[in-house]
């Protein structure tokens, strides 16, 4: 390290006038093979919905490649593939993505989005992971989760839903998601 | 996987980025984790990351040229180098930044600011470096503003910016300040910093080298995001 890094700031109320963007929440068209949907709602530690966050998600594709040159097993096959999205939260503390279900990455453990977390109150963003509770086997030999305390995995698991999978995420208190340093 | 890609990336010291729970700014107390976070180390998830170039329009970079008229304001350009912490160029990533006018309002729903908008600013920009790294937005220099933290709380003058960098494990969302700002010393966001020289690295320089005569004031702020670490192996040790 010749240099330190620039620090970290909170997003702060206001990031919508700069942020989003019209098809963020879209890491797949959503009229394409195996699109689903992942949501949830976004709690703070009195368990109120947070309604002015904004959620980040970058993921594999079904394939397990990353829409990256420098990606793993080369970069994703898969036309308008961005692997990337984003969505603030609405009023209710809702949010919603479009993607499809990554697939394995080798030598990467179970199936998983590396997802971000920036709000007002929040500041450096809080990083997570959406692993997928119907895939059992694999969560059980995965290298991250694993290291996660047994009784803490529930909250990394998002369960099938009538459109895809639904994730909540609560910052503080009982049932607190599991927050990585990475 | 290129050569040239790192396979982690370097853990900043404690004190360069701000605590999730500072008592001062008060929005934190039901918002950090209360739970210790969790190690993890860096896979391919972590070390790839979206590149969103795609999603810049001509124009996004000056912010005084998209309405009809210009907005009121100081005229500044703000320009600087995007790098790792071993000064090695970020090319090709995405900036995005947004701020309140000259006046400091926002022009958003919840900003209750008694002070004017700008039908000529919106204030929000984006550009993606260029090879070596290096961006460039105009712009007007934003007004400090009061806000509820604390009794007579006032903002320090600021612009937020986004940074997407090479790698996930980059990402960096912050606030650039200006030099001499009055307010800089009464601001529990800034203050949350607790290194001081992490601190300065939020601030923007005066450029006189690059003020255009009769046009338009510089400031130079160069962003450091993660540079490469050692290899996941030898990190476990």
């Amino acid at each position: 390290m010749i240099f330190g890094s620039t620090p970290s700031q909170t997003v702060g109320p206001f990031f919508e006038i700069g942020l989003p963007f019209a098809d963020g929440p879209l890491a797949v068209a959503p009229d394409s093979a195996g699109a689903i949907a992942i949501g949830g709602v976004l709690y703070d530690g009195a368990g109120v919905p947070v309604p002015d966050a904004l959620i980040e998600t970058w993921q594999a594709d079904d394939q397990g490649r990353f829409p990256d040159l420098h990606g793993h097993a080369g970069p994703s096959a898969r036309a308008g593939f961005r692997g990337f999205a984003r969505c603030p939260t609405a009023e209710d503390g809702s949010w919603k993505i479009v993607t499809v279900k990554p697939g394995a990455v080798d030598g990467a453990g179970a199936p998983h989005i590396a997802m971000s977390v920036f709000a007002r109150g929040l500041l450096h963003r809080v990083v997570t992971r959406v692993y997928f509770g119907d895939e059992l086997d694999a969560n059980l030999a995965d290298p991250v989760l694993t290291c996660v305390p047994a009784e803490r995995r529930e909250t990394l698991l998002a369960q099938p839903s009538t459109d895809g999978y639904r994730f909540d995420i609560r910052l503080q208190g009982p049932g607190q998601t599991v927050f990585f340093a990475v | 996987m290129s050569s040239d890609t790192p396979q982690s990336y370097e853990r900043d010291p404690a004190e360069t980025h701000p605590p999730l729970d500072y008592a001062p700014y008060r929005s934190t107390s039901l918002r950090h984790p209360s739970e210790p976070l969790i190690y993890l180390p860096h896979t391919v998830s972590e070390t790839t990351g979206p590149q969103l170039a795609g999603i810049v329009r001509p124009g996004d970079q000056d912010l005084t040229r998209q309405h009809q008229g210009e907005p009121i304001g100081e005229r500044i350009t703000l320009s600087g180098r995007v790098c790792d912490t071993e000064g090695k160029p970020i090319a090709g990533t995405l900036v995005e930044i947004w701020q309140a006018n000259a006046a400091g309002r926002y022009r958003h729903r919840w900003d209750r600011w008694a002070a004017p908008l700008d039908p000529n600013f919106s204030g929000a920009g984006r550009v993606v470096t260029d090879s070596e790294g290096r961006y460039s937005f105009t712009t007007i220099k934003p007004g400090p503003y009061p806000w509820a933290n604390h009794y007579n709380a006032w903002r320090p003058a600021h612009i937020h910016f986004s940074l997407l960098g090479r790698a996930f494990a980059q990402r960096l969302v912050t606030q650039m300040y200006f030099p001499g700002d009055p307010f800089l010393d009464y601001d529990p966001i800034f203050n949350s910093v607790r290194d001081e020289a992490a601190r300065q690295r939020m601030i923007a320089r005066f450029s006189v080298h690059r003020t255009r005569p009769n046009w338009a004031v510089a400031y130079n702020f160069d962003i450091y995001l993660r540079g490469p670490g050692p290899t996941p192996f030898e990190e476990s040790r």
